[in-house]
């Protein structure tokens, strides 16, 4: 990329160039750069919680194979495919953004917002079920006629997992509701897209934290 | 001169690469149900289907795969710091021997036996 400064178009007519910036291409780039080192970020916190689980299933494998199967298998998958279908949306919105197609942007923007609400809804259907039946974390757990004791460990990486990813899908929705607003007033266009292609990559993150939660949780075998 | 030389994907790409991630899903579901002859065979299966769809969603959906390699180098150097956290974390809980639970008498022989884990820990 040649930085010389020689912009093809006056400053005035490129509104969302920071002044700090000499092309547009090379701001997109570092807001890239500086997105993908915030989703590292996320990586290594759930990393945290990941090797929590690992260490507490190899000391207490029997436990959490028990624990697992009050979890409701078909739910889990439901909710694996509601998030990839909306991962493909929010595709879809960032790939019409770039070919500046804006009543499409919309459309997928609010196809991907609706595919959030649903998966948080049927998380909603689940966890009423496990407070119902008392399948709480750490001392809060009060399901009885356990075979094997150790179950409130599952349960509190249940919560604490899908309860942070839970946190990211309803942070996303405020996010992709944002994006809807400034899609809806003609913010965006083909030359400056930056903060639905950003959001994306920050969706489809989400989703890959789920296909990893999927099988730890609900697939135990 | 196009600093994101991402136009490769198109609508019939993403929906391919949605069409392979609902049938890894399916084949990760059934492959639950079946005994490979040990838990951990399971395990590293699911893992291994969950990553090939990780891989898909990284490569297409967050464009790695048609961009400038910095962004990819610093996923991969997050993920590499993570696979290591995990490995000295796994390896240490599954070289330990049991902790005896707190209510345990105490050990007999004080010196020459191996130091368990739960000697270690009465001590600090």
């Amino acid at each position: 990329m040649s930085l010389s400064g020689t912009t093809a178009e006056p400053r005035a007519e490129q509104p969302f160039l920071q002044h700090h910036f000499a092309l547009p291409e090379q701001q997109a780039e570092a807001s890239k750069i500086g997105m993908w080192l915030f989703l590292v970020t996320e990586i290594l916190l759930f990393g945290g919680l990941f090797a929590g689980y690992g260490v507490m299933r190899m000391l207490h494998a029997e436990a959490f194979h028990q624990a697992h199967a009050h979890l409701d298998r078909a739910l889990g998958a439901l909710n694996t495919v509601v998030l990839l279908v909306s991962s493909f949306t929010m595709a879809m919105a960032v790939h019409s953004a770039r070919r500046g197609e804006r009543r499409r942007v919309v459309l997928f923007l609010l196809l991907t917002l609706t595919l959030a609400g649903v998966f948080l809804g049927v998380k909603y259907v689940e966890y009423s079920h496990k407070f119902r039946d008392g399948l709480l974390p750490g001392r809060f757990y009060a399901h009885r006629g356990d075979a094997t004791p150790g179950q409130f460990m599952f349960f509190s990486f249940y919560f604490l997992m899908t309860g942070l990813h839970g946190l990211h899908v309803a942070a996303g929705m405020v996010v992709i509701g944002w994006l809807l607003r400034r899609a809806l007033r003609g913010e965006f266009s083909a030359r400056y897209y930056t903060p639905v292609d950003l959001a994306g990559l920050y969706w489809h993150l989400v989703d890959m934290i789920w296909i990893y939660l999927f099988p730890m949780l609900y697939l135990i075998s | 001169m196009s600093a994101t030389p991402q136009a490769e994907s198109g609508t019939r790409t993403y929906l391919c690469v949605l069409a392979v991630l609902l049938a890894l899903t399916a084949v990760t579901v059934l492959a639950a149900g079946v005994n490979f002859g040990a838990p951990s065979v399971n395990v590293v299966i699911a893992l291994a289907i969950a990553s090939l769809k990780g891989s898909l969603v990284a490569l297409y959906f967050m464009h790695l795969r048609h961009e400038r390699p910095m962004n990819a180098v610093i996923f991969l150097t997050g993920l590499a710091m993570l696979a290591i956290f995990l490995m000295f974390c796994f390896l240490d809980t599954a070289s330990r021997e049991p902790v005896a639970p707190s209510a345990a008498p105490a050990p007999q022989a004080a010196g020459g036996a191996r130091p368990t884990s739960a000697r270690i820990l009465r001590a600090s």
